[in-house]
């Protein structure tokens, strides 16, 4: 057999998928609801730190390089905390999909919701999928250009309104709205928002499916993550083929499969494949065709289930005609439980971690030339820039002293040596770093290269230290 | 490679193969979607309009210039006047203050101290080195011994009028004699001033020899170094007792520092840079760490230089003064 003549490029065939009513459908509901508010709701929550910090509870406060999250205050040196997130996010993937397969896809993923909310506008505005399909093809008219420009100009509102928002969690949300509407905002909040409208509309209004089949790599590491114990979306051929219509089944009940392949769960799909064919990249696992397939098993009279969540060990013990695993054990196998421990622990250390930081940090890096240079009076200075941090929403005084150099004494160039002590006071700001130029001198007879310690206490109410290994380097 | 008459339809996905095989493995001839195409010539509509609007093609001697004029010299010369201009206030105030009021203005002494660093790095490095630590014969301008003095208006005043410059009469100026070479002392007499400068810097114990050279530094040298040796300001007489030796303290070093002198010159600058450019630099030698809270009082008259003159260094001339 020959090919037909090939063409290079393929157009998208549109895809209008029907509505549908059914237990799959109110749950995606009902996460689309959660999801879109807390999206919303967050930058709007307010969170006391005092007067010398910002009260928005979730910020990403990028001018100032601080990330706000309720209690917990995250500095840019502590980032290890985001890449811990961004772990757990990811180990999170990993349980959420050996555990249930694609959820992700299905349920909570942005490209999903958007372009599910988007597709109720455009059953709002074109009625459900045969109109869809009849405005599609008539030729341009008043009323077809109408529709367009009101299901565009929804979608535009929808992309604005949401992806927008995303700017509110970058500033003081308030603040920020006032600014934005007034003109004042700054040109990337402006920016931010055409990109993110754009974006949203182009990619949940016309790309759709294709984000998913062309753009994402995450069904490819889907692919690679599935096995037999994962749920999928599964069409029971065994129960299902041979398929045939109802008349015809009725007339002959032993020559037929359940399926009376009235095609409702093509028409219903979002991505526009057929899950007959066997799982494929294309399904999200929604699960819009189990409710639609439920929907109508139960008009023909049939059990449930002809299309729905199965693991391939659960299909093949079905075939076999053994029961299933219970549910709760296909959800809790080895590798679940695995990836669970591991979240969790993740989760556990970043807790903890967070439990027993110090709030206060002192470095020092030494200058390098010279390095070691005589004083008159024959001892020995070296030179260090000392950053102090508080991390605290409020100025702390602070002591800094040189552990473990004998007969030291530190002055800083603000003040002179005729200053100089065995230990300098000072106030750090809230929440900000304190940078200091400190001297030190010591007698020239010792090592070389000398030990020691850059001590910071906190010399409030609250204390705690902090410390940094450091050298003092002697002349040859 | 692609042979179309061996190209069939797949079986499992309906479209159709290259048709070519290893070991069974065939590829799919699976289509681009079409928005990729459009994509694709997006791209080249921008490529053409960047080729127009920017610098693109080479030529033999040039290159096309594009439209818009863009040159990434033209950039950094912009970016050098743009900053030149951001910064030419903050050089008009530096200009505008006495050096003395400087430090009242925190943020305008910052500024000096790092426009300071800056113009060291293009002026003063050769000599005193990158880290303003000097070497032999060049003062280390961090440490806390200066033999002009360390404040912030007696460094911007040795800037300014440079040491030891000969046609200038402003110039910080000191004749040491050349006691040796010019038979002001015998060979004895120097060794033993060198025993006696050691003792007093504490680098050995009093003898005979620098007993015999005590005198001879009260004769010969108490009258710029102090009868203690502790130095003077005024003629940039080094302190002979500290540990800070500016052509070495080992006897050999001192030696020659007596036999031959040692006469150090550094530019003045008063005359090649400008004066903000000046201030800043004393402001930043100031905080390297030595520099002085106020100029120091010189408490007791100072003998002048004609006495040394007189004490034997024929050749000092009648400008060596202050
Ligand atoms: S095949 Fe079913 S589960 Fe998969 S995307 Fe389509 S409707 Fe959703
Ligand atoms: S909805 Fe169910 S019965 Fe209808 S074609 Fe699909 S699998 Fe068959």
């Amino acid at each position: 057999m020959t090919a037909a003549p090939l063409s290079l490029y393929a157009k998208r065939k549109g895809v209008y998928p029907k509505a549908i009513d059914g237990f799959y459908r109110r749950l995606k509901w009902v996460v689309m609801a959660v999801t879109l508010a807390i999206y919303w709701i967050t930058p709007w929550l307010r969170w006391d730190r005092g007067p010398y910090a910002p009260d928005q509870a979730v910020l990403v406060d990028l001018a100032h390089r601080r990330f706000y999250m309720f209690a917990i205050e995250i500095w840019p040196h502590e980032f290890y905390y985001v890449a811990g997130l961004l772990v757990m996010a990811g180990v999170g993937l990993f349980l959420v999909t050996s555990a249930v397969g694609r959820a992700w896809c299905g349920y909570a993923c942005p490209q999903t919701v958007w372009t599910d909310l988007y597709q109720h506008v455009e059953r709002f505005i074109d009625g459900d999928r045969n109109a869809q399909i009849r405005l599609d093809k008539a030729p341009w008219s008043a009323g077809k250009i109408a529709r367009r420009v009101a299901k565009w100009s929804i979608w535009l509102f929808i992309a604005f309104g949401t992806g927008g928002a995303w700017i509110f969690y970058f500033a003081d949300a308030p603040t920020l709205q006032q600014q934005f509407w007034s003109g004042t905002a700054a040109p990337v909040a402006y920016a931010t928002v055409a990109v993110l409208t754009a974006t949203t509309f182009i990619l949940g209004g016309f790309m759709r499916e294709q984000v998913c089949i062309y753009m994402c790599p995450w069904p490819r590491i889907q692919t690679a993550m599935l096995d037999e114990k994962s749920l999928v979306v599964t069409y029971k051929y065994w129960r299902g083929e041979q398929r045939g219509s109802l008349k015809k089944s009725l007339a002959q009940p032993d020559a037929f499969g359940d399926c009376i392949d009235c095609d409702q769960c093509v028409a219903v799909c979002p991505t526009g494949i057929d899950i007959r064919e066997g799982p494929q990249i294309g399904c999200i696992t929604c699960a819009l065709c189990v409710d639609a397939c439920d929907k109508v098993m139960a008009q023909v009279g049939r059990p449930r289930g002809l299309i729905d969540y199965c693991t391939e060990d659960d299909a093949t013990a079905e075939k076999a005609g053994r029961a299933p695993r219970p549910v709760i054990r296909s959800l809790l196998h080895v590798r679940t439980l695995v990836y669970l421990t591991l979240w969790s622990a993740v989760g556990v250390a970043m807790l903890f971690a967070l439990g027993t930081r110090t709030r206060i940090d002192i470095s020092a890096q030494q200058d390098r030339n010279p390095i070691a240079m005589r004083l008159s009076d024959g001892t020995v200075r070296n030179a260090f820039t000392v950053k102090l941090r508080n991390m605290e929403s409020r100025p702390r005084p602070m002591r800094i002293s040189a552990e473990g150099l004998a007969g030291v004494s530190l002055w800083t160039d603000r003040d002179g040596r005729a200053d100089a002590r065995a230990a300098i006071d000072t106030i750090v700001p809230s929440d900000s770093v304190a940078k200091l130029r400190i001297f030190l001198a010591a007698p020239a007879n010792g090592p070389q290269r000398e030990d020691f310690a850059f001590t910071v206490r906190a010399t409030d109410r609250e204390g705690g230290t902090a410390s940094e290994p450091a050298h003092f380097e002697r002349l040859q | 490679m692609a042979d179309p008459t061996k190209s069939k339809i797949d079986q499992h996905s309906g479209t159709p193969t290259m048709g070519h095989e290893w070991d069974g493995i065939e590829e799919l001839d699976t289509p681009l979607p079409r928005w990729w195409l459009w994509t694709f010539y997006a791209c080249i509509l921008f490529s053409l309009g960047y080729v127009i609007a920017y610098p693109a093609w080479p030529l033999v001697n040039s290159y096309t210039k594009g439209m818009l004029g863009w040159s990434s010299r033209g950039d950094l010369a912009r970016d050098m006047a743009a900053q030149a201009a951001k910064v030419a206030p903050i050089h008009r105030a530096i200009a505008a203050t006495p050096i003395d009021q400087l430090p009242a203005n925190a943020a305008l002494m910052q500024a000096a101290v790092d426009g300071g660093r800056a113009a060291f790095k293009v002026h003063c490095v050769q000599c005193h080195g990158s880290g303003a630590a000097g070497s032999k014969g060049y003062p280390n301008l961090n440490d806390d011994d200066w033999l002009w003095g360390g404040d912030l208006v007696t460094i911007e005043k040795t800037i300014i009028d440079g040491v030891r410059n000969p046609d200038h009469a402003e110039t910080r100026m000191s004749i040491m004699p050349a006691f040796g070479r010019d038979q002001l002392l015998q060979a004895a007499q120097v060794d033993d001033l060198v025993a006696h400068v050691r003792t007093i810097s504490g680098q050995q114990k009093p003898d005979a020899a620098s007993r015999r050279g005590g005198q001879l530094f009260a004769d010969n040298c108490a009258v710029c170094h102090g009868p203690a040796g502790k130095g003077n300001r005024e003629l940039g007489a080094p302190n002979l007792t500290d540990g800070i030796w500016l052509y070495g303290g080992d006897a050999e070093s001192i030696h020659q520092t007596v036999w031959n002198s040692r006469q150090g010159v550094m530019p003045r600058w008063g005359d090649k840079l400008d004066p903000a450019t000046v201030r800043m630099l004393a402001a930043y030698v100031h905080s390297l760490g030595g520099g002085e809270a106020a100029p120091v009082p010189v408490p007791v008259p100072v003998p002048t230089v004609a006495a040394a003159v007189d004490n034997g260094a024929a050749e000092a001339t009648s400008d060596a003064r202050q």
